[in-house]
């Protein structure tokens, strides 16, 4: 499962979508991204998000695809949003399913990682001094 | 005629999401970077810098990569680590 949509997602039900295809699963690592309020000494109003549609779907099923033959999980599922995010809000959801719990959080921070590094996803932060495109991901 | 789409910063500099070109069929990225640079200067730092990418049909392409008539070219900003033009 993979999606990007500028609405809001429902935690515990993409848990309970994920985790429910699966008899043998005894592990869910879940990875959320929050906006927070504060970056580079600067305090921040809100983030925009802006994808490359088609592409970013694609590389983000490439990246699932990748995290399930390199790791021992069952399955993965990323979901990230885009347009406005107020501070506080979620960003982006990373769920990791497998038999047992260290496969899934190794999963999840491959994920997390190679998604900051490699997705054309790009934030701007949005602060009092004006408006800047972020090129790092710490 | 070739598409190519800006994003994100490219997108802001140069005032519109999209230009069209039309090219000769066998022209490189490299070359085309090159056509956009003198077309479009407000982007002209952001294409020297060597820190953005170029798809093209959605696909990571190289500097040497050849466009033809009908593809999509896109404009990738620095995600993070790619660097390319």
């Amino acid at each position: 499962m993979v999606r990007i949509q500028t609405e809001d997602f429902n935690i515990d039900t993409e848990i309970k979508n994920l985790r429910g295809k699966f008899k043998n699963a005894g592990g869910v690592v879940v990875f959320l991204g929050t906006a927070r309020d504060f970056s580079r000494g600067k305090t921040i109003r809100n983030l925009f998000f802006e994808h490359y549609p088609g592409m970013a779907e694609k590389q983000l099923n490439l990246l699932r695809e990748e995290a399930i033959s390199k790791f021992n999980v069952l399955d993965v599922g990323i979901i990230h949003r885009v347009g406005k995010i107020e501070i506080a809000e979620n960003i982006v959801l990373i769920i990791a399913v497998s038999q047992h719990r260290k496969d899934a959080f190794l999963a999840c921070q491959w994920c997390i990682d190679e998604l900051k590094k490699i997705i054309p996803i790009w934030k701007k932060e949005v602060t009092v001094d004006g408006e800047t495109w972020v090129e790092e991901h710490p | 005629m070739v598409t190519i789409k800006l994003f994100a910063v490219y997108r802001e500099k140069a005032k519109t999401d999209r230009i069209e070109l039309d090219i000769k069929t066998d022209t490189a990225i490299k070359d085309l970077l090159e056509i956009l640079k003198e077309r479009t200067p407000s982007i002209k730092d952001l294409l020297t810098g060597g820190r953005g990418m170029i798809a093209v049909n959605q696909e990571i392409a190289r500097l040497d990569t050849v466009v033809k008539d009908g593809d999509e070219v896109a404009l990738i900003p620095p995600v993070s680590g790619g660097v390319l033009v």
